[in-house]
Protein backbone atom coordinates (compact mmCIF):
# COMPACT_ATOMS: atom_id res chain seq x y z
CA UNK A 1 0.00 0.00 0.00
CA UNK A 2 3.22 2.46 -0.21
CA UNK A 3 2.88 4.08 -3.29
CA UNK A 4 -0.76 3.56 -4.01
CA UNK A 5 -1.92 5.74 -0.23
CA UNK A 6 -5.32 5.20 0.51
CA UNK A 7 -6.80 3.65 -2.56
CA UNK A 8 -7.61 0.74 -2.04
CA UNK A 9 -6.48 -2.18 -4.67
CA UNK A 10 -10.63 -2.88 -5.60
CA UNK A 11 -10.79 0.78 -6.52
CA UNK A 12 -7.82 0.68 -8.98
CA UNK A 13 -9.13 -2.59 -10.68
CA UNK A 14 -12.54 -1.17 -10.93
CA UNK A 15 -11.66 2.24 -12.51
CA UNK A 16 -9.25 -0.51 -14.63
CA UNK A 17 -12.39 -2.13 -16.12
CA UNK A 18 -14.13 1.51 -16.22
CA UNK A 19 -11.58 2.60 -19.03
CA UNK A 20 -12.36 -0.56 -20.76
CA UNK A 21 -15.76 0.47 -21.21
CA UNK A 22 -15.04 4.11 -22.58
CA UNK A 23 -17.38 4.78 -25.56
CA UNK A 24 -19.57 1.36 -25.27
CA UNK A 25 -23.32 3.22 -25.39
CA UNK A 26 -25.02 0.16 -23.65
CA UNK A 27 -24.02 -1.99 -21.03
CA UNK A 28 -25.09 -4.64 -19.61
CA UNK A 29 -23.67 -6.69 -16.03
CA UNK A 30 -24.82 -9.86 -15.13
CA UNK A 31 -25.67 -11.37 -11.72
CA UNK A 32 -23.14 -11.22 -8.70
CA UNK A 33 -21.14 -8.59 -10.34
CA UNK A 34 -20.78 -6.36 -7.72
CA UNK A 35 -16.97 -4.93 -9.10
CA UNK A 36 -18.09 -5.52 -13.20
CA UNK A 37 -21.26 -3.77 -11.72
CA UNK A 38 -19.14 -0.89 -9.96
CA UNK A 39 -17.43 -0.01 -12.95
CA UNK A 40 -20.04 -0.07 -15.61
CA UNK A 41 -21.79 2.42 -13.02
CA UNK A 42 -18.83 4.48 -12.95
CA UNK A 43 -18.01 4.43 -17.00
CA UNK A 44 -21.98 5.61 -17.12
CA UNK A 45 -20.99 7.99 -14.44
CA UNK A 46 -17.96 9.32 -16.28
CA UNK A 47 -19.71 9.35 -20.11
CA UNK A 48 -21.66 12.42 -19.73
CA UNK A 49 -24.70 10.31 -20.58
CA UNK A 50 -23.28 8.63 -23.33
CA UNK A 51 -23.79 4.92 -21.10
CA UNK A 52 -26.64 3.46 -20.37
CA UNK A 53 -25.95 0.34 -17.75
CA UNK A 54 -28.17 -2.45 -17.20
CA UNK A 55 -27.34 -4.70 -14.10
CA UNK A 56 -29.66 -7.59 -13.69
CA UNK A 57 -30.98 -8.00 -10.50
CA UNK A 58 -31.24 -4.60 -9.82
CA UNK A 59 -34.84 -2.90 -10.09
CA UNK A 60 -33.45 0.94 -10.22
CA UNK A 61 -30.75 0.17 -13.16
CA UNK A 62 -32.57 -1.84 -15.54
CA UNK A 63 -33.85 -0.05 -18.96
CA UNK A 64 -35.79 -3.70 -19.77
CA UNK A 65 -39.82 -4.75 -19.80
CA UNK A 66 -39.69 -7.40 -21.68
CA UNK A 67 -38.37 -9.63 -18.81
CA UNK A 68 -35.57 -12.24 -19.08
CA UNK A 69 -35.03 -12.46 -22.69
CA UNK A 70 -35.12 -9.41 -23.89
CA UNK A 71 -31.10 -8.52 -23.09
CA UNK A 72 -30.21 -11.82 -25.26
CA UNK A 73 -32.75 -10.39 -27.89
CA UNK A 74 -31.24 -7.17 -27.45
CA UNK A 75 -27.62 -8.21 -27.31
CA UNK A 76 -28.88 -10.86 -30.67
CA UNK A 77 -29.12 -7.72 -32.70
CA UNK A 78 -25.97 -6.24 -31.93
CA UNK A 79 -27.77 -3.58 -29.37
CA UNK A 80 -24.93 -4.22 -26.48
CA UNK A 81 -21.65 -2.90 -26.55
CA UNK A 82 -20.11 -4.63 -23.06
CA UNK A 83 -20.95 -7.40 -21.15
CA UNK A 84 -18.75 -9.36 -18.41
CA UNK A 85 -18.56 -12.97 -17.95
CA UNK A 86 -16.32 -15.06 -15.26
CA UNK A 87 -15.05 -18.28 -14.51
CA UNK A 88 -13.76 -21.00 -12.34
CA UNK A 89 -11.67 -21.77 -14.74
CA UNK A 90 -10.36 -19.65 -17.34
CA UNK A 91 -7.88 -21.05 -19.68
CA UNK A 92 -5.25 -19.31 -22.49
CA UNK A 93 -7.74 -19.49 -25.35
CA UNK A 94 -10.60 -17.66 -23.14
CA UNK A 95 -12.78 -20.70 -23.03
CA UNK A 96 -14.65 -20.43 -19.72
CA UNK A 97 -16.03 -23.20 -17.54
CA UNK A 98 -19.02 -22.11 -14.72
CA UNK A 99 -20.04 -25.64 -14.51
CA UNK A 100 -17.96 -28.58 -13.49
CA UNK A 101 -14.38 -29.57 -12.26
CA UNK A 102 -13.84 -32.96 -13.64
CA UNK A 103 -16.62 -35.61 -15.20
CA UNK A 104 -19.99 -33.89 -16.03
CA UNK A 105 -21.53 -37.56 -15.04
CA UNK A 106 -19.66 -37.50 -11.64
CA UNK A 107 -18.13 -33.95 -11.04
CA UNK A 108 -15.57 -33.33 -8.46
CA UNK A 109 -17.25 -29.98 -8.10
CA UNK A 110 -20.24 -28.31 -9.79
CA UNK A 111 -20.78 -24.58 -10.13
CA UNK A 112 -24.17 -22.27 -10.89
CA UNK A 113 -24.03 -22.90 -14.71
CA UNK A 114 -23.45 -21.70 -18.00
CA UNK A 115 -26.29 -19.03 -17.31
CA UNK A 116 -26.25 -16.67 -20.67
CA UNK A 117 -22.30 -16.78 -21.42
CA UNK A 118 -23.02 -19.48 -24.51
CA UNK A 119 -24.81 -16.90 -26.14
CA UNK A 120 -23.54 -13.43 -25.12
CA UNK A 121 -19.97 -14.09 -25.74
CA UNK A 122 -20.68 -14.77 -29.39
CA UNK A 123 -23.16 -11.78 -29.94
CA UNK A 124 -21.46 -8.88 -27.44
CA UNK A 125 -18.68 -7.02 -29.44
CA UNK A 126 -16.82 -6.37 -26.18
CA UNK A 127 -16.86 -8.99 -23.68
CA UNK A 128 -14.54 -8.25 -20.70
CA UNK A 129 -13.62 -11.30 -18.54
CA UNK A 130 -13.04 -10.69 -14.90
CA UNK A 131 -11.63 -12.73 -11.72
CA UNK A 132 -10.41 -11.34 -9.34
CA UNK A 133 -8.75 -14.81 -7.59
CA UNK A 134 -5.25 -14.63 -10.14
CA UNK A 135 -4.21 -18.46 -8.98
CA UNK A 136 -3.39 -21.57 -11.30
CA UNK A 137 -6.32 -23.39 -9.84
CA UNK A 138 -8.49 -20.22 -11.84
CA UNK A 139 -6.05 -19.68 -15.06
CA UNK A 140 -5.51 -23.05 -16.13
CA UNK A 141 -3.86 -24.42 -19.27
CA UNK A 142 -7.64 -25.97 -20.44
CA UNK A 143 -10.71 -25.56 -18.83
CA UNK A 144 -12.47 -28.80 -17.59
CA UNK A 145 -15.46 -28.32 -19.13
CA UNK A 146 -16.39 -25.27 -21.42
CA UNK A 147 -19.39 -23.52 -21.00
CA UNK A 148 -18.46 -20.91 -23.60
CA UNK A 149 -15.39 -20.90 -26.13
CA UNK A 150 -13.11 -18.18 -26.07
CA UNK A 151 -12.84 -18.82 -30.10
CA UNK A 152 -14.73 -20.15 -33.00
CA UNK A 153 -13.92 -21.82 -36.61
CA UNK A 154 -14.20 -20.17 -39.37
CA UNK A 155 -18.00 -19.85 -40.92
CA UNK A 156 -19.28 -20.11 -37.51
CA UNK A 157 -21.19 -16.57 -36.62
CA UNK A 158 -19.29 -14.79 -34.28
CA UNK A 159 -19.62 -11.24 -34.20
CA UNK A 160 -18.34 -10.70 -30.44
CA UNK A 161 -16.03 -12.06 -28.14
CA UNK A 162 -13.30 -11.90 -25.50
CA UNK A 163 -11.77 -8.78 -25.29
CA UNK A 164 -9.93 -8.29 -22.39
CA UNK A 165 -9.15 -10.18 -18.79
CA UNK A 166 -8.93 -8.34 -15.44
CA UNK A 167 -7.79 -9.44 -12.58
CA UNK A 168 -6.47 -8.94 -8.81
CA UNK A 169 -2.63 -9.12 -10.26
CA UNK A 170 -3.60 -7.35 -13.97
CA UNK A 171 -4.86 -6.82 -16.76
CA UNK A 172 -4.86 -8.77 -20.40
CA UNK A 173 -6.23 -7.97 -23.93
CA UNK A 174 -7.27 -11.17 -26.19
CA UNK A 175 -5.88 -11.27 -29.53
CA UNK A 176 -8.68 -13.17 -31.12
CA UNK A 177 -7.01 -13.52 -34.48
CA UNK A 178 -4.04 -15.40 -32.76
CA UNK A 179 -6.33 -16.77 -29.92
CA UNK A 180 -4.10 -15.54 -27.05
CA UNK A 181 -3.55 -13.05 -24.05
CA UNK A 182 -1.13 -10.30 -23.81
CA UNK A 183 -0.63 -8.91 -20.79
CA UNK A 184 -1.32 -5.05 -20.74
CA UNK A 185 -0.22 -3.90 -17.22
CA UNK A 186 0.32 -5.12 -13.64
CA UNK A 187 -1.81 -3.75 -11.00
CA UNK A 188 0.34 -1.46 -8.43
CA UNK A 189 2.22 -3.61 -5.29
CA UNK A 190 2.82 -6.60 -7.67
CA UNK A 191 5.22 -8.13 -10.58
CA UNK A 192 5.65 -10.18 -13.63
CA UNK A 193 7.19 -13.01 -12.13
CA UNK A 194 3.75 -13.45 -9.28
CA UNK A 195 1.79 -13.07 -12.72
CA UNK A 196 3.74 -15.63 -14.36
CA UNK A 197 3.77 -18.05 -11.59
CA UNK A 198 0.11 -17.56 -10.92
CA UNK A 199 -1.04 -18.76 -14.60
CA UNK A 200 -1.36 -21.97 -16.00
CA UNK A 201 -1.42 -21.09 -19.22
CA UNK A 202 1.49 -18.67 -21.62
CA UNK A 203 0.20 -15.77 -22.53
CA UNK A 204 2.43 -13.01 -24.44
CA UNK A 205 4.47 -10.41 -22.46
CA UNK A 206 5.49 -6.97 -24.27
CA UNK A 207 9.28 -5.39 -23.49
CA UNK A 208 8.25 -2.94 -21.05
CA UNK A 209 5.24 -4.17 -18.88
CA UNK A 210 3.47 -1.14 -17.28
CA UNK A 211 1.84 -0.52 -13.96
CA UNK A 212 -1.45 -0.37 -13.96
CA UNK A 213 -2.72 3.45 -13.30
CA UNK A 214 -4.22 4.33 -10.18
CA UNK A 215 -7.57 6.29 -10.43
CA UNK A 216 -7.05 9.68 -10.78
CA UNK A 217 -8.97 11.65 -8.19
CA UNK A 218 -11.75 12.91 -10.20
CA UNK A 219 -12.38 9.09 -11.02
CA UNK A 220 -11.85 8.23 -7.03
CA UNK A 221 -14.27 10.88 -6.04
CA UNK A 222 -16.86 9.78 -8.36
CA UNK A 223 -16.59 6.35 -7.55
CA UNK A 224 -16.78 6.99 -4.01
CA UNK A 225 -19.54 9.47 -4.45
CA UNK A 226 -22.22 9.18 -6.69
CA UNK A 227 -21.34 5.33 -8.11
CA UNK A 228 -20.70 3.71 -4.48
CA UNK A 229 -24.62 5.16 -3.71
CA UNK A 230 -25.74 3.05 -7.15
CA UNK A 231 -23.85 0.37 -6.03
CA UNK A 232 -25.67 0.06 -2.56
CA UNK A 233 -29.18 -0.70 -4.09
CA UNK A 234 -28.07 -4.07 -5.54
CA UNK A 235 -24.69 -5.05 -3.42
CA UNK A 236 -25.18 -3.13 0.00
CA UNK A 237 -22.17 -5.83 1.38
CA UNK A 238 -20.26 -5.13 -1.21
CA UNK A 239 -20.83 -1.42 -0.78
CA UNK A 240 -20.01 -1.06 2.57
CA UNK A 241 -17.03 -2.98 2.84
CA UNK A 242 -15.38 -1.42 0.23
CA UNK A 243 -16.98 2.16 0.11
CA UNK A 244 -18.03 2.06 4.35
CA UNK A 245 -21.03 4.51 4.74
CA UNK A 246 -21.97 5.00 1.63
CA UNK A 247 -25.07 7.16 0.84
CA UNK A 248 -27.47 4.62 1.00
CA UNK A 249 -30.61 5.02 -1.70
CA UNK A 250 -33.99 4.10 -0.87
CA UNK A 251 -34.28 0.89 -0.17
CA UNK A 252 -37.80 -1.58 -1.17
CA UNK A 253 -39.40 -1.89 1.69
CA UNK A 254 -42.44 -3.97 2.64
CA UNK B 1 -62.84 -20.26 -16.16
CA UNK B 2 -59.93 -20.09 -13.74
CA UNK B 3 -60.48 -21.92 -10.69
CA UNK B 4 -60.20 -20.33 -6.86
CA UNK B 5 -58.54 -22.58 -4.50
CA UNK B 6 -56.77 -22.87 -1.21
CA UNK B 7 -53.32 -23.37 -1.00
CA UNK B 8 -53.16 -27.08 -0.14
CA UNK B 9 -55.47 -27.54 -3.10
CA UNK B 10 -53.16 -25.65 -5.76
CA UNK B 11 -50.21 -27.47 -4.82
CA UNK B 12 -52.28 -30.73 -5.04
CA UNK B 13 -52.66 -30.09 -8.82
CA UNK B 14 -48.73 -30.90 -9.72
CA UNK B 15 -48.49 -34.74 -10.06
CA UNK B 16 -45.91 -36.78 -9.25
CA UNK B 17 -44.02 -37.40 -12.41
CA UNK B 18 -44.91 -33.90 -13.61
CA UNK B 19 -42.91 -31.68 -16.16
CA UNK B 20 -42.92 -28.37 -13.73
CA UNK B 21 -41.44 -25.25 -15.17
CA UNK B 22 -40.39 -22.71 -12.82
CA UNK B 23 -39.51 -18.79 -12.64
CA UNK B 24 -35.94 -17.62 -11.51
CA UNK B 25 -35.72 -16.96 -8.13
CA UNK B 26 -35.41 -12.97 -8.43
CA UNK B 27 -39.36 -13.24 -10.73
CA UNK B 28 -41.90 -14.28 -8.35
CA UNK B 29 -41.36 -17.87 -6.96
CA UNK B 30 -44.07 -19.12 -4.66
CA UNK B 31 -42.41 -20.58 -1.87
CA UNK B 32 -45.71 -20.69 -0.18
CA UNK B 33 -47.18 -23.27 -2.51
CA UNK B 34 -43.31 -25.11 -2.84
CA UNK B 35 -43.91 -25.82 1.11
CA UNK B 36 -46.99 -27.32 0.62
CA UNK B 37 -45.80 -29.63 -2.13
CA UNK B 38 -43.42 -30.80 -0.43
CA UNK B 39 -45.95 -31.26 2.41
CA UNK B 40 -47.72 -33.24 0.19
CA UNK B 41 -44.57 -35.33 -0.52
CA UNK B 42 -44.72 -35.12 -4.40
CA UNK B 43 -42.11 -37.11 -5.81
CA UNK B 44 -40.03 -37.63 -9.37
CA UNK B 45 -40.50 -33.87 -10.85
CA UNK B 46 -38.70 -32.71 -13.64
CA UNK B 47 -37.93 -28.85 -13.50
CA UNK B 48 -37.08 -26.60 -15.91
CA UNK B 49 -36.12 -23.51 -15.07
CA UNK B 50 -36.75 -20.13 -17.21
CA UNK B 51 -34.09 -19.52 -17.43
CA UNK B 52 -32.26 -20.25 -14.21
CA UNK B 53 -33.07 -21.38 -10.37
CA UNK B 54 -32.00 -21.41 -6.88
CA UNK B 55 -34.16 -21.55 -3.50
CA UNK B 56 -37.03 -23.72 -4.68
CA UNK B 57 -35.36 -26.08 -6.34
CA UNK B 58 -32.86 -26.59 -3.46
CA UNK B 59 -35.79 -26.75 -1.26
CA UNK B 60 -37.74 -29.24 -3.94
CA UNK B 61 -34.57 -31.55 -4.28
CA UNK B 62 -33.76 -31.36 -0.36
CA UNK B 63 -37.13 -32.85 0.04
CA UNK B 64 -36.93 -35.94 -2.48
CA UNK B 65 -39.26 -34.59 -5.01
CA UNK B 66 -37.08 -33.87 -8.13
CA UNK B 67 -36.11 -36.50 -10.93
CA UNK B 68 -34.47 -33.96 -12.90
CA UNK B 69 -33.38 -30.31 -13.36
CA UNK B 70 -32.80 -28.30 -16.79
CA UNK B 71 -31.53 -24.76 -16.09
CA UNK B 72 -29.09 -22.60 -17.31
CA UNK B 73 -27.99 -22.06 -13.63
CA UNK B 74 -28.82 -23.44 -9.97
CA UNK B 75 -27.51 -20.35 -7.51
CA UNK B 76 -28.53 -19.05 -4.06
CA UNK B 77 -26.61 -15.79 -5.72
CA UNK B 78 -24.67 -13.98 -2.81
CA UNK B 79 -25.35 -17.11 -0.36
CA UNK B 80 -23.40 -19.20 -2.64
CA UNK B 81 -24.10 -22.29 -4.22
CA UNK B 82 -27.52 -24.45 -3.55
CA UNK B 83 -26.16 -27.17 -1.36
CA UNK B 84 -28.77 -29.84 -1.83
CA UNK B 85 -28.81 -29.35 -5.38
CA UNK B 86 -24.65 -29.73 -5.46
CA UNK B 87 -24.67 -32.66 -3.15
CA UNK B 88 -27.29 -34.41 -5.37
CA UNK B 89 -25.27 -33.66 -8.46
CA UNK B 90 -22.18 -35.11 -7.08
CA UNK B 91 -24.18 -38.04 -5.98
CA UNK B 92 -25.68 -39.11 -9.07
CA UNK B 93 -29.06 -38.75 -7.65
CA UNK B 94 -30.87 -36.36 -9.96
CA UNK B 95 -30.39 -35.81 -13.73
CA UNK B 96 -29.26 -32.73 -14.89
CA UNK B 97 -29.83 -31.04 -18.61
CA UNK B 98 -27.34 -28.23 -18.84
CA UNK B 99 -28.66 -25.39 -20.95
CA UNK B 100 -27.78 -21.23 -21.49
CA UNK B 101 -30.54 -18.72 -20.90
CA UNK B 102 -31.47 -17.64 -24.23
CA UNK B 103 -32.11 -21.35 -25.44
CA UNK B 104 -34.55 -21.64 -22.80
CA UNK B 105 -36.10 -18.59 -23.80
CA UNK B 106 -35.91 -19.60 -27.20
CA UNK B 107 -37.75 -23.25 -26.15
CA UNK B 108 -40.51 -21.58 -24.35
CA UNK B 109 -41.26 -19.76 -27.45
CA UNK B 110 -41.43 -21.68 -29.51
CA UNK B 111 -43.75 -24.11 -27.07
CA UNK B 112 -45.91 -20.30 -27.57
CA UNK B 113 -45.94 -20.12 -31.18
CA UNK B 114 -47.30 -23.69 -31.30
CA UNK B 115 -43.96 -24.46 -33.98
CA UNK B 116 -41.53 -27.11 -33.08
CA UNK B 117 -38.33 -25.62 -32.32
CA UNK B 118 -36.31 -22.08 -32.55
CA UNK B 119 -33.09 -21.42 -34.03
CA UNK B 120 -30.72 -19.75 -31.17
CA UNK B 121 -26.67 -17.97 -32.14
CA UNK B 122 -23.90 -19.30 -30.17
CA UNK B 123 -23.54 -22.01 -28.50
CA UNK B 124 -21.53 -23.69 -30.88
CA UNK B 125 -18.15 -25.32 -29.47
CA UNK B 126 -19.95 -25.42 -26.18
CA UNK B 127 -19.52 -28.31 -23.67
CA UNK B 128 -23.29 -27.18 -23.34
CA UNK B 129 -24.51 -28.40 -26.88
CA UNK B 130 -21.70 -31.51 -26.72
CA UNK B 131 -24.15 -33.06 -23.91
CA UNK B 132 -27.07 -32.31 -25.16
CA UNK B 133 -28.49 -34.80 -27.97
CA UNK B 134 -31.75 -33.46 -28.50
CA UNK B 135 -30.61 -29.85 -29.73
CA UNK B 136 -29.38 -30.14 -33.11
CA UNK B 137 -26.87 -27.37 -35.67
CA UNK B 138 -28.59 -27.35 -38.95
CA UNK B 139 -27.37 -25.60 -41.47
CA UNK B 140 -29.51 -22.04 -42.10
CA UNK B 141 -31.19 -22.52 -45.01
CA UNK B 142 -31.89 -18.94 -45.96
CA UNK B 143 -28.32 -18.27 -45.99
CA UNK B 144 -26.09 -18.68 -49.38
CA UNK B 145 -22.54 -19.49 -47.59
CA UNK B 146 -22.96 -22.47 -44.95
CA UNK B 147 -24.20 -21.08 -41.60
CA UNK B 148 -24.21 -23.20 -39.00
CA UNK B 149 -27.00 -22.37 -36.33
CA UNK B 150 -28.42 -24.57 -33.11
CA UNK B 151 -31.85 -25.36 -32.90
CA UNK B 152 -33.78 -26.27 -29.61
CA UNK B 153 -36.88 -28.40 -29.20
CA UNK B 154 -40.28 -26.54 -27.83
CA UNK B 155 -40.43 -26.29 -24.16
CA UNK B 156 -44.35 -27.34 -23.42
CA UNK B 157 -44.03 -28.16 -19.66
CA UNK B 158 -47.47 -29.99 -17.90
CA UNK B 159 -47.46 -27.20 -15.35
CA UNK B 160 -46.04 -23.57 -14.46
CA UNK B 161 -46.44 -22.53 -10.55
CA UNK B 162 -45.50 -18.70 -9.59
CA UNK B 163 -46.38 -15.86 -7.49
CA UNK B 164 -47.65 -12.83 -8.39
CA UNK B 165 -48.61 -9.01 -6.00
CA UNK B 166 -52.77 -9.65 -7.57
CA UNK B 167 -55.47 -11.29 -9.66
CA UNK B 168 -58.51 -9.66 -10.04
CA UNK B 169 -62.02 -11.82 -9.45
CA UNK B 170 -61.75 -12.78 -13.15
CA UNK B 171 -58.45 -14.65 -12.94
CA UNK B 172 -56.58 -12.11 -14.03
CA UNK B 173 -53.18 -11.63 -13.14
CA UNK B 174 -51.10 -8.36 -12.79
CA UNK B 175 -47.30 -9.60 -13.22
CA UNK B 176 -45.72 -5.85 -14.04
CA UNK B 177 -42.61 -6.53 -16.35
CA UNK B 178 -41.99 -9.80 -15.52
CA UNK B 179 -42.57 -10.87 -18.79
CA UNK B 180 -41.00 -14.58 -18.31
CA UNK B 181 -43.90 -15.18 -16.32
CA UNK B 182 -46.31 -14.97 -19.79
CA UNK B 183 -43.69 -17.19 -21.10
CA UNK B 184 -43.96 -19.54 -18.46
CA UNK B 185 -47.73 -19.84 -18.73
CA UNK B 186 -48.17 -19.37 -22.69
CA UNK B 187 -46.58 -22.89 -22.69
CA UNK B 188 -47.60 -25.24 -19.93
CA UNK B 189 -50.62 -26.60 -20.34
CA UNK B 190 -51.66 -25.72 -16.70
CA UNK B 191 -50.51 -22.34 -14.85
CA UNK B 192 -50.86 -22.01 -11.15
CA UNK B 193 -50.36 -18.62 -9.42
CA UNK B 194 -50.32 -17.71 -5.82
CA UNK B 195 -51.18 -14.12 -4.92
CA UNK B 196 -50.34 -11.36 -2.66
CA UNK B 197 -54.34 -10.53 -2.65
CA UNK B 198 -57.33 -10.60 -4.49
CA UNK B 199 -58.25 -7.70 -5.59
CA UNK B 200 -61.81 -5.52 -6.30
CA UNK B 201 -62.24 -4.71 -10.04
CA UNK B 202 -61.12 -5.88 -13.39
CA UNK B 203 -57.18 -5.89 -14.22
CA UNK B 204 -58.20 -5.55 -17.42
CA UNK B 205 -60.53 -2.15 -17.51
CA UNK B 206 -57.70 0.32 -18.00
CA UNK B 207 -54.41 0.21 -20.61
CA UNK B 208 -52.25 1.19 -17.88
CA UNK B 209 -52.81 -2.09 -15.69
CA UNK B 210 -53.82 -4.22 -18.63
CA UNK B 211 -50.18 -3.44 -19.99
CA UNK B 212 -48.93 -5.57 -16.87
CA UNK B 213 -51.67 -8.26 -16.75
CA UNK B 214 -51.33 -11.92 -17.65
CA UNK B 215 -55.16 -12.52 -18.78
CA UNK B 216 -57.18 -15.28 -17.35
CA UNK B 217 -57.00 -17.26 -20.89
CA UNK B 218 -53.36 -18.74 -19.17
CA UNK B 219 -54.28 -18.65 -15.64
CA UNK B 220 -55.94 -22.38 -14.51
CA UNK B 221 -55.99 -21.91 -10.86
CA UNK B 222 -54.72 -19.15 -8.25
CA UNK B 223 -55.00 -19.14 -4.46
CA UNK B 224 -54.08 -16.68 -1.80
CA UNK B 225 -50.70 -16.62 -0.38
CA UNK B 226 -49.68 -13.05 1.60
CA UNK B 227 -45.57 -13.20 1.56
CA UNK B 228 -45.72 -16.16 -0.47
CA UNK B 229 -42.63 -15.68 -2.18
CA UNK B 230 -40.37 -14.94 1.03
CA UNK B 231 -37.58 -14.94 2.13
CA UNK B 232 -37.20 -14.17 -1.77
CA UNK B 233 -38.26 -11.00 -2.84
CA UNK B 234 -41.58 -9.90 -5.07
CA UNK B 235 -40.80 -6.80 -7.19
CA UNK B 236 -41.71 -3.37 -5.52
CA UNK B 237 -43.55 -5.30 -2.59
CA UNK B 238 -40.99 -6.96 -0.54
CA UNK B 239 -36.92 -7.17 -0.67
CA UNK B 240 -35.15 -10.50 -0.13
CA UNK B 241 -34.18 -11.53 3.06
CA UNK B 242 -30.40 -12.74 2.30
CA UNK B 243 -30.02 -13.68 5.84
CA UNK B 244 -33.04 -16.65 5.73
CA UNK B 245 -31.49 -17.73 2.23
CA UNK B 246 -27.90 -17.98 4.14
CA UNK B 247 -29.61 -19.68 7.04
CA UNK B 248 -30.39 -22.48 4.50
CA UNK B 249 -27.30 -22.50 3.62
CA UNK B 250 -25.52 -23.06 6.52
CA UNK B 251 -28.30 -26.06 8.08
CA UNK B 252 -28.46 -27.66 4.93
CA UNK B 253 -24.76 -28.41 4.46
CA UNK B 254 -24.60 -29.34 8.20
CA UNK B 255 -27.32 -31.89 7.06
CA UNK B 256 -29.78 -30.39 9.63
CA UNK B 257 -32.41 -29.87 7.03
CA UNK B 258 -34.99 -29.98 9.69
CA UNK B 259 -33.42 -26.60 10.44
CA UNK B 260 -32.75 -25.32 6.74
CA UNK B 261 -36.85 -25.70 6.35
CA UNK B 262 -37.21 -23.38 9.17
CA UNK B 263 -35.02 -21.14 8.18
CA UNK B 264 -36.55 -20.32 4.93
CA UNK B 265 -40.24 -21.08 6.55
CA UNK B 266 -41.10 -19.81 9.73
CA UNK B 267 -43.91 -18.70 7.63
CA UNK B 268 -44.36 -22.19 7.00
CA UNK B 269 -45.22 -24.47 10.05
CA UNK B 270 -46.31 -27.80 8.19
CA UNK B 271 -42.52 -28.00 7.16
CA UNK B 272 -41.92 -28.01 10.94
CA UNK B 273 -43.40 -31.81 10.83
CA UNK B 274 -40.49 -32.89 8.17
Amino acid sequence: MTATGDIHPRETIICTIARLLEGCGNVAVGAASPMPGSAALLARALSDGGTRVTLLGSRRHNYFTDGGRELFDCAGQGRVDAFFLSGAQIDGQANINLSYIGDPGHPKARFPGAFGSAYLYFVVPRVILFREEHTRRVFVDRVDYISAPGTSEPGIYRPGGPHALVTGLCAMRFDRARGRFRLESVHPGHTLEEVRDNTGFDFDVPDRVPETPLPGPDMLATLRGRVAGEVAETYPRFAEALFGSAPQPNRITA
Amino acid sequence: MTDFEDLDGLAGRIAAGSRLALPPDYGGVSIAATARMIARRVRDLHLVALPSTGLQTDMLIAAGAVASVESAAVTLGEAGLAPCFTKAVKAGTIAVKDATCPALHAGFQAAEKGVPFMPIRGIIGSDILAYRPDWRVIDNPFSKTEDPIVVVPAIAPDVTLFHCPRADRFGNVWIGRRRELVSLAHASRTTLVTVEEIVDGDLLETEASAAGVLPSLYVSAIAVAPGGARPLGLQDLYAPEPEAVADWVRHAEAGDLDGAFRAVGARMPELEAL
